[in-house]
């Protein structure tokens, strides 16, 4: 402490000063005085004065380094990176230019659920000074800063799933309305930097960014979105020689972009007039990106208890920070109100039912996939081998079907087994609301102790009576889902209830446009553990919180269970599992199928996950995660050689790692 | 010096320990000081200490150099955090608490107002920004400009131009011979509302307004920024960027899901141009123009609502042209030569400024238009007996009055002639034209260019020109808005001939003219038609009371082989005639003279002219300018100034007033504070199609 040590030697000059001035002091005593006075007074500056030092101290050199970043060239953290791991191979951009492909098909990008950014048009005394800011994406500064406020003006009017009144929050536009999640989080900006290498701009790119709050039939009522969409797609190829457009959905963009495609070419008034020709006339390719065609179980839990499998460890491990109100906050019920009041959660719902997602006592699945040992996935007829010798005991066998289940033993047990109570007498159950003073609403303070029991005593819950589960704990919800969203799946297509726009987004319930020349590619990551089904535990009553929880405490038997943390897992990209992903690419669209009748072709193209090697890699290049896959180099190369006029063929066709066209094939649909 | 302060009382404490050992010798102090008292000692302990300090000060420097630095910016890191940490708490509203307070009840925001008037969001709007004010991002760049994709090379902080000013100049340069992107360079238009919502932090442009729009309905699908490349030649943003077709879709986008409701369109300063071209653009046939028909605008467009617009050219952009400077730079340039001219760490900087905007075809869409017809000749000026004077007193009565009326006699002599738009001293500025030698400079020889190939990697025409054709330009001593064109051909003749391939300055004798087909002529009013849409109305609102560019006094700098040859002179100064640091102004908004922003709306298009057949209603609405009344205003809600009134209050109200569906008769019709009538009558410009007829003046 160099403070110190200088302290020390005032001291003495002032101490001899003294015994200048002062003769009659006594010169032992002034000995034997000082170090007294020493000690004192440093304990005295330590305390105020050695914080400032401090303080100024870390300043000055934070202030040094952050100069020295500044003047150093830009090419030093590159050529840092390289020294330790080896010369960096080329981004698919730069590769591809060299390559010599260049601008060809104008490209539009949906963005998914989550990922767009929305901006504050109007607002309550509460947000003031946030006008035209970002609430949604960004720092998310002001969710810190006014939580309730911030959740008030996230929500939607729980009636109508528009706008409530007073307040206008809408999508931001352009580029920038996803190319970044929050400040460093990218999410598009890899993929349009690198079609940029090879001539890309802004008017051969359009982010087609709409308000993933709303149901996708209210974006256009709203906002219009979908005749921007229509307009900008058919400015785009005026613009470029005729040349038509790649589009790039991502996530629930995917859904979006099912329902557009059906709405641009129904008749007005509630479709955009495009006549029947217009996809076949505007649109290359449709590269969907982990697209949860037929749903995602997550979205269930979501709705549900409103946790996915990492707010459900967090809730075990803090329950007093998250069940409990910190700060008078009762996060998880604001988050449920406010997540409930979003239409678009719905459009994830599984669909296509048991035919899909399997029944009490089988899925598509089965017990093919092997969570633990992730290399051995496609030696599948090796672990129905191994899996009796492992843990004869427990049949092994995963009910997938079994969406949610209440109790480990339930999961488990054989269907017959299991003693269910009929959801829909208990219906008809007294409905003694428990209306006590929670000053936070959420549906289920509605539905009472006798329907919460209800729905636990109905113990297993397949993709099938998940709708009716739903319908249950969340009545408003899904009265205004059912409006706007379906999940069956078509008996006959013809049927002109087919023509609302409601089955616009449910691949299971519409026709494909009549675009023989399209392309629809399905890309997704696979290798990573993905939810699939959850075991639940009813929580101790509590007036003001949620009754439900996933049942954190059971874990499967070994080190291979697809059991963890109350979650089955299957193969995915960690949020869609391979079956949604992959199942219409594979089998439902691929020749001439009802679904498909002009036969377009369809390509699947997995990637298999890699986690970064180190952290410089960042969120890494080989990534098959649900968002980190946008800065996977081989999606990205295939979608600019797509965008630069490959065709599937070109590319090399299906690229397959997961099972899912065995999986397919169990699946027993009509085509 | 709150350092010492603080220790202060540190050192007391520490030294009051000692007291029991200094008990004598501090009452001999005490006595000394004759000010006995218990209680006393604490506080006179410190002076003491300060005393002894001052007289040991070898010792007290070791610890008060790196130490007392860190404890100092500790403290005030600290007591910036703990403010920083208190305005964070601050209840939003406290800021306007102390404006109130301080200035009295502030008017509401006219979005607010009308609001509560009951008005609401009707007609879209399409905001048209002008020149410098769009931002611009880089897409693809050189080595140098690493890490800066997508980032903004024009507007936000402009952090880039300090930190590797000449890898900046050369992206934001366009080809010399194409006016396009040069090879591997391209620099594109930053799209969406935040294109020119605000220029830089803090600075904005269309942001209020934007925001006054909101108030009464209006969101992201009910308003769109027609942004472009401003540096582009208007028919060159279409052919890089298809920028004219992405209008045309989106305005017809915009009536189509608003119910068929007509657009309302407000083009700010250049942007009043670019629109112009538009809707001649819109409706000729398809290659050259958008095809749409020639009842597009009567179809789309209920109203332009132009703000500030130099429809007519702005002198400014001569003096820009000729010498990279503008009033403002002349000044720094005379106050600080060293700073400017020479070469600071190795930049010239103007020069590169210079190089930089030459190859921008935009800036040559303001040259003056109409020549002399419009602004004047050698010996008259439709400003004429224009005097600063007056002006002034017109603002700050009580200190002029006086003097007024005998200086009014004295002006009425001396009355500027603004008509000589560049004069080579000021004894020329003022002699009357008989007096003045002029030799032709258009044969002169450009000469022996050998010497100036020296300059070092700066490249300006200047140094193609050579020292007679310098000199030939100086001596023809005086240039009027006619020879200027001329003039501007001389000395960069790359730059004007791509300017002349896509701008005409000229007045048209005849219409039907064929020629006035081509697209070069589209920007110019007294060369076009208005479109064919008597339901349509055409507004100029522009702040006067502002003293604004009109004619420059220039001179020949002294002679380095790489700086621009020609400067303003600065010494220049004449109190009646307007002319001060070189320069002689008029009413105006600071940039655009009354004279360029009204005459279109006030005579050339009033009523059914030849350059505006369908007859389609013209407004002018004047904002006189007031300054800000204290600094808590920031740019003012009263100005008049060219970018500052799109936060004018009355202009805004107005705006929105429009867009709500008012017509310009419901407005309250012209609202004049300037004498462009008057001024108008003095242009002898013919407008009736078969007969000329003179303007009575």
């Amino acid at each position: 402490m160099s403070f110190l040590r200088r302290r020390k030697g005032t001291d003495s000059s002032k101490s001899q000063n003294l015994r200048c001035n002062i003769v009659k002091e006594d010169e032992k005593n002034n000995l034997y005085e000082s170090p007294r006075k020493e000690s004192y007074n440093s304990k005295k500056w330590s305390c105020w004065d050695s914080c400032c030092w401090f303080i100024g101290f870390v300043c000055s050199v934070w202030w040094f380094l952050l100069l020295l970043y500044n003047t150093m060239p830009a090419s030093i953290p590159q050529y840092v990176t390289e020294a330790i791991t080896g010369p960096l191979t080329d981004p698919p951009g730069v590769k591809l230019r060299k390559e010599g492909l260049t601008v060809n098909h104008p490209v539009v990008f949906v963005p998914g659920i989550v990922t767009g950014g929305l901006e504050l048009w109007e607002g309550h005394q509460c947000a003031e000074g946030l006008f035209r800011k970002r609430l949604w994406g960004g720092s998310f500064g002001e969710l810190y800063k006014r939580p309730l406020c911030w959740a008030q003006h996230m929500s939607l009017d729980n009636e109508t799933g528009l706008d409530p009144p007073g307040i206008r929050v809408r999508p931001v536009s352009g580029l920038v309305a996803a190319d970044y999640f929050a400040a460093g989080y990218f999410v598009w900006a890899v993929l349009i930097a690198n079609l940029a290498q090879i001539g890309y701009e802004e008017k051969t790119m359009y982010m087609a960014a709409y308000d993933w709050r709303l149901s996708f039939q209210n974006t256009e009522v709203r906002d219009q979105t979908l005749s921007r969409i229509k307009s900008n797609i058919e400015l785009m190829v005026a613009t470029n020689g005729g040349k038509k457009v790649v589009v790039i959905p991502h996530s629930m963009g995917v859904l979006y972009f099912l329902h557009f495609m059906k709405w641009v070419e129904a008749p007005p008034p509630m479709g955009g007039g495009g006549g029947s020709e217009w996809c076949a006339k505007h649109i290359k390719a449709v590269m969907n990106i982990g697209g949860p065609f037929l749903g995602v179980p997550k979205s269930v839990s979501g709705l549900f208890s409103v946790e996915a499998r990492d707010i459900a460890i967090a809730r075990t491990f803090a329950p007093g920070f998250l069940d409990k109100d910190v700060f008078g906050l009762q996060t998880f019920q604001h988050l449920m109100r406010m997540t409930r009041t979003w239409d678009s959660t719905v459009s994830m719902i599984p669909k296509g039912g048991e035919t899909i997602w399997g029944g009490l006592d089988w899925s598509p699945e089965g017990s093919s996939f092997n969570c633990g040992a992730k290399t051995l996935r496609n030696n599948s007829i090796n672990n129905t081998d191994q899996i009796p010798n492992i843990n004869l005991a427990n049949m092994k066998n995963v009910n997938y079907g079994r969406i949610i289940s209440f109790g480990k033993d339930v999961a488990e047990a054989h269907s017959s087994k299991i003693e269910r109570v009929d959801l829909l007498d208990s219906m008809k159950a007294d409905m003694l609301a428990n209306l006590t003073n929670c000053d936070i609403w959420i549906e289920y303070h509605d539905i009472g102790d006798h329907r919460i029991k209800a729905a636990a005593d109905y113990k297993v819950y397949t993709a099938g009576s998940i709708l009716d589960l739903l319908h249950f704990v969340s009545p408003k919800l899904m009265a205004r889902g059912g409006a706007h969203f379906s999940y069956g799946i078509a008996d006959n297509l013809d049927d002109p209830k087919y023509q609302h726009y409601k089955y616009w987004s449910n691949p299971l319930e519409t026709k494909l446009p009549d675009a023989p020349d399209m392309e629809i590619y399905s890309m997704y990551g696979v290798g990573i553990p993905t939810e699939r089904a959850y075991v639940y535990k009813v929580t101790t009553a509590t007036d003001c919180s949620i009754p439900f929880q996933i049942d954190t405490s059971v874990e499967g038997g070994s080190e291979d269970s697809c059991l963890k943390g109350g979650v089955f897992s299957a193969d995915g990209d960690e949020t869609v599992p391979v079956l949604s992903a992959g199942l219409m690419a594979a089998k439902g669209w691929r020749g001439k199928t009802r679904f498909n009748p002009s036969g377009i072709p369809t390509y699947i193209r997995e990637y298999s996950h890699a986690p970064p090697a180190n952290l410089l890699e960042g969120r890494g290049t080989q990534s098959g995660a649900h968002v980190d896959i946008m800065g996977n180099f081989a999606l990205i190369e295939d979608i600019i050689r797509v965008a630069a006029g490959a065709t599937g063929k070109e590319l090399g066709g299906d690229h397959v790692y997961s099972d899912i066209f065995k999986w397919a094939e169990r699946i027993n649909l009509q085509l | 010096m709150s350092s010492l302060r603080r220790r202060k009382p540190i050192n007391e404490s520490s030294d009051s320990k000692h007291k029991a050992e200094e008990e004598d010798e501090d009452h001999d102090d005490v006595d000394a000081d004759g000010d006995d008292d218990v209680n006393g000692k604490n506080k006179k302990t410190p002076s003491k200490i300060k005393k002894k300090r001052g007289e040991k000060p070898p010792k007290q420097p070791k610890w008060s150099c790196m130490d007392t630095c860190c404890w100092f910016i500790g403290c005030i890191c600290i007591t910036w955090w703990l403010l920083l940490f208190l305005y964070n708490a601050m209840p939003a509203s406290f800021p306007q608490y102390v404006t109130e307070a301080i200035t009295g009840p502030l008017p509401d925001p006219p979005g607010v107002k009308l609001k509560k008037e009951g008005l609401e969001a009707k007609h879209p709007v399409v905001f048209v920004p002008g020149i410098v004010t769009g931002g611009l991002e880089l897409w693809q760049g050189r080595e140098c400009a690493e890490g800066l994709f997508r980032k903004r090379l024009w507007g936000g902080t402009f952090g880039e131009v300090y930190k590797r000013p000449l890898c900046w100049v050369e992206h934001m340069s366009l080809d010399n011979e194409t006016g396009l992107d040069p090879c591997g360079i391209r620099v594109r238009p930053v799209s969406g509302l935040v294109a020119a919502d605000y220029f830089a932090p803090g600075y904005f442009v269309w942001a209020v307004l934007i925001a006054n729009l909101a108030r009464i309905g209006y969101e992201d699908k009910t308003m769109y920024m027609a942004a472009y490349d401003w540096r582009l030649s208007f028919q060159n943003t279409e052919v890089r960027d298809q920028t004219l077709s992405r209008i045309k879709s989106n305005i017809e986008l915009l009536v189509a899901t608003n119910g068929g409701r007509k657009v309302v369109v407000i083009p700010h300063s250049m942007g009043v141009l670019y629109f112009l071209h538009f809707m001649k653009w819109v409706e000729a046939p398809a290659p050259m123009g958008g095809g749409g028909g020639p009842d597009w605008c009567s179809k789309h467009i209920k109203a332009v609502v132009n703000i500030g617009g130099p429809f007519l050219g702005v002198p400014k952009a001569i003096a820009g042209l000729f010498s990279a400077e503008a009033k403002d730079i002349a000044v720094a340039r005379a106050l600080a030569p060293g700073f400017l001219d020479n070469d600071i760490f190795q930049f010239q900087t103007l020069q590169h400024v210079m190089r930089m905007s030459r190859t921008w075809d935009s800036t040559m869409s303001m040259i003056p238009r109409g020549g002399n017809t419009i602004w004047g000749g050698l010996d008259w000026s439709p400003e004429e007996g224009n005097s600063c004077a007056k002006k002034r007193e017109k603002k700050n009565e009580t200190q002029i009055a006086d003097q007024a009326g005998s200086e009014n006699a004295v002006c009425k002599a001396k009355s500027a002639n603004y008509g000589r738009i560049i004069s080579f001293g000021k004894d020329v500025a003022e002699a009357p034209s008989s007096d003045i030698e002029r030799i032709d400079f258009r044969g002169a020889i450009k000469g022996h260019s050998a010497a100036n190939t020296t300059c070092r990697d700066v490249w300006t025409e200047y140094h193609d020109m050579g020292f007679a054709g310098i000199k030939a330009v100086a001596e023809y001593k005086t240039y009027t808005a006619d020879s200027l064109v001329d003039l501007l051909h001389f000395v960069a003749p790359k730059m004007m001939a791509r300017g002349t391939a896509h701008f005409s300055y000229g007045v048209a004798d005849n219409l039907d003219d064929p020629k006035y087909k081509h697209y070069k002529y589209w920007s110019n009013p007294l060369e076009t038609r208005l479109p064919n849409a008597p339901d349509m109305e055409i507004y100029s609102l522009y702040g006067v009371g502002l003293p604004t560019e009109r004619a420059y006094v220039y001179k020949l700098s002294p002679h380095a082989e790489c700086s621009i040859p020609f400067k303003i002179d600065t010494s220049a100064d004449d109190e009646d005639t307007c002319l001060r640091d070189g320069v002689y102004s008029v009413d105006g908004d600071e940039t655009v003279p009354v004279l360029s922003a009204g005459f279109m709306c006030a005579k050339g298009w009033r009523g059914k002219t030849r350059f505006n057949p369908s007859g389609i209603r013209t407004y002018i609405r004047e904002y006189n300018h007031l300054p800000p009344a204290n600094l808590l205003e920031g740019r003012g809600t009263l100005s008049g100034a060219h970018v500052d009134i799109m936060g004018n209050f009355a202009l805004i109200e107005d705006v929105i007033r429009i867009a709500a569906g008012a017509s310009g008769e419901e407005l309250g019709g012209d609202q004049v504070y300037s004498k462009i009538f008057n001024w108008s009558e003095n242009i002898n410009l013919q407008l009736d199609e078969e007969i000329p007829v003179h303007s009575s003046s």
